[in-house]
């Protein structure tokens, strides 16, 4: 046990480790917010949608030599007002609506790499993520859209509660549920981006999903449930962070298995109550 | 004499190229208490989904003499919708938590909640008798607990106009006698205005003042005892069954 926290304080001198766990809970914090109101609306796997677009946005990225991070938000973004808008006008199903602009990013994506050829092997680096490879320059930009996503989430707090509640009696409340669905996919958009850098476009999702359905195991509250996603992944981020350092395993992927081993021991601890 | 507080011109409902609601015109004075009947499909929701501005509709609504675009009081509306339509049994909300976002009406954005906001749930939820069930999770309450909550919910920013999509569906006989006392307490003491869908015609002659029968345009609009004594009765129950009008005021004595 010293032996694994002396390595920890060792890994902790290195910068790229203390940026990875900066800009790893600046962005776990805000995906398990949004993430409660996402699954609780059954909305969960836009994540999962927007980040097989950001693989399609990543590509343009490389093939422009530009930030992956500058370009993908506004076309990601782009993309989930469009999700939105077939769910809304054209009245496609939500899932549906998800399924059919996720298929058209990858699909995109693979054209772009195919043709363009060269950047492959950035490209596929982006698929499961490197958490421990966050320049400085990422660290700020994820903390500055972290901090927004959890600001505007807290200020359209009731709000949001209302409408994941429900959504016509918030519509007679007089909230606005259309611009208000709208900042919510706007920020999921803005979250998504930042967590490819982290777990990958193939993982993201488990970052909004896990927290939420987590924290919804042992909750006593609306708020308690927010509070608790947003600790699970805090610490699904850190021990994932130094597991993967000290077992040489793969950033990303070991994140999610402590987020997923969490759920279990929660899912447990539920059932065991019940008994 | 009684000011309107509701009142539709010729409002018809459409889904695509369904006409669910025809041509309905109705006055809804302040202090009524009014029950909807009519068979499914024949646009009872439609009616209470245009009146609180939930779907779009042909024709002309006004509340308080002001027409719906321009009437933004929500405030004075509490709406409790068919709870069974809509609750999610894991939602991990408190009855506390669902109770004072009945208030989210009546703030400017970003909305905050005070202390009075808090006493007024608490009151609410005192009125109903659930002041016990504050810190339980909504799914773990029965039925007529989560019915209770909701109309408490619709309750906690002392609105005039109470609208009630078929309110005592999942509730046990007992617990809907307690229900509807509870609205004839909120009309007659509070006078508050309550509109209600109901396929319970007994309940609404027993309670409430007026009766509109839909079936998708106005069939009835009347007392319980006009329609009692109309051809309209003997349509609704079809030819061959029987139906007791009997009722009583409030010393018990049979009218």
């Amino acid at each position: 046990m010293t032996g694994v926290i002396a390595q920890m304080t060792e890994a902790l001198q290195f910068a790229f480790v203390q940026r990875a766990v900066i800009a790893g809970c600046f962005i776990s914090v805000g995906c398990s917010f949004l993430g409660v109101f996402l699954v609780l609306r059954r909305f969960s796997l836009i994540g999962d949608g927007l980040a097989h677009v950001s693989f399609a946005t990543v590509a343009i990225a490389l093939l422009l030599h530009a930030q992956p991070v500058i370009v993908s938000i506004p076309l990601v973004t782009l993309a989930s007002l469009v999700i939105l808008q077939l769910k809304e006008k054209a009245q496609v199903y939500g899932d549906a609506a998800i399924g059919l602009v996720s298929s058209f990013g990858i699909a995109l994506g693979v054209i772009i790499a195919s043709t363009a050829g060269g950047f492959n092997v950035d490209l596929f680096s982006y698929l499961f993520g490197n958490i421990l490879s966050v320049s400085r320059l990422e660290v700020w930009i994820t903390g500055v859209i972290s901090i927004l996503v959890v600001l505007v989430t807290l200020l359209f707090y009731h709000d949001l509660f209302a409408i994941t509640f429900d959504e016509d009696y918030a519509q007679v409340s007089g909230i606005k549920v259309k611009a208000v669905n709208r900042i919510l996919i706007i920020l999921t958009s803005f979250i998504v981006v930042l967590g490819i850098k982290i777990v990958g476009t193939m993982l993201v999702s488990s970052l909004i999903i896990l927290p939420a359905v987590t924290a919804l195991q042992v909750t006593k509250s609306f708020r308690t449930t927010i509070a608790a996603a947003g600790i699970c992944a805090i610490l699904s981020v850190i021990i994932g962070i130094f597991a993967s350092y000290l077992l040489n395993y793969p950033s990303g992927a070991t994140i999610v298995m402590v987020n997923f081993v969490l759920f279990i021991v929660m899912l447990a601890i539920n059932k065991l109550k019940m008994c | 004499m009684p000011m309107s507080l509701i009142e539709t011109k010729k409002v018809s409902v459409r889904y695509g190229s369904i006409e669910a609601l025809s041509q309905v015109s109705f006055v809804i004075d302040e202090g009524n208490y009014v029950g909807i009947i009519g068979p499914n499909g024949s646009g009872k929701t439609s009616l209470i989904k245009a009146l609180l501005g939930l779907v779009g509709f042909e024709g002309e609504i006004f509340f308080q003499g002001k027409r719906l675009s321009e009437f933004r009081q929500t405030k004075h509306i509490g709406y409790l919708p068919q709870k069974l339509s809509f609750l999610d049994q894991r939602f991990p909300a408190t009855a506390r938590e669902i109770v004072v976002s009945g208030v989210y009406c009546c703030k400017k954005f970003p909305k905050h909640l005070t202390k009075k906001d808090d006493k007024a749930a608490e009151r609410a939820m005192e009125v109903l008798g659930i002041e016990s069930l504050s810190h339980r999770l909504i799914g773990k309450l029965s039925g007529g607990q989560q019915q209770r909550v909701l109309l408490a919910r619709a309750l906690v920013h002392n609105p005039r106009l109470l609208i009630l999509d078929e309110p005592t569906v999942a509730l046990d006989p007992q617990s809907r006698e307690a229900f509807y006392a509870t609205l004839s307490e909120l009309n007659k003491k509070h006078g508050v205005t309550i509109l209600f869908i109901s396929h319970d015609v007994g309940a609404i002659g027993a309670h409430a003042s007026k009766l509109l029968y839909l079936d998708r345009s106005l069939v009835f609009y009347g007392s319980f005892k006009e329609f009692c004594q109309s051809k309209t009765m003997t349509d609704y129950f079809k030819e061959g069954q029987h139906f007791i009008c009997h009722r009583h005021d409030d010393r018990g004595t049979s009218l």
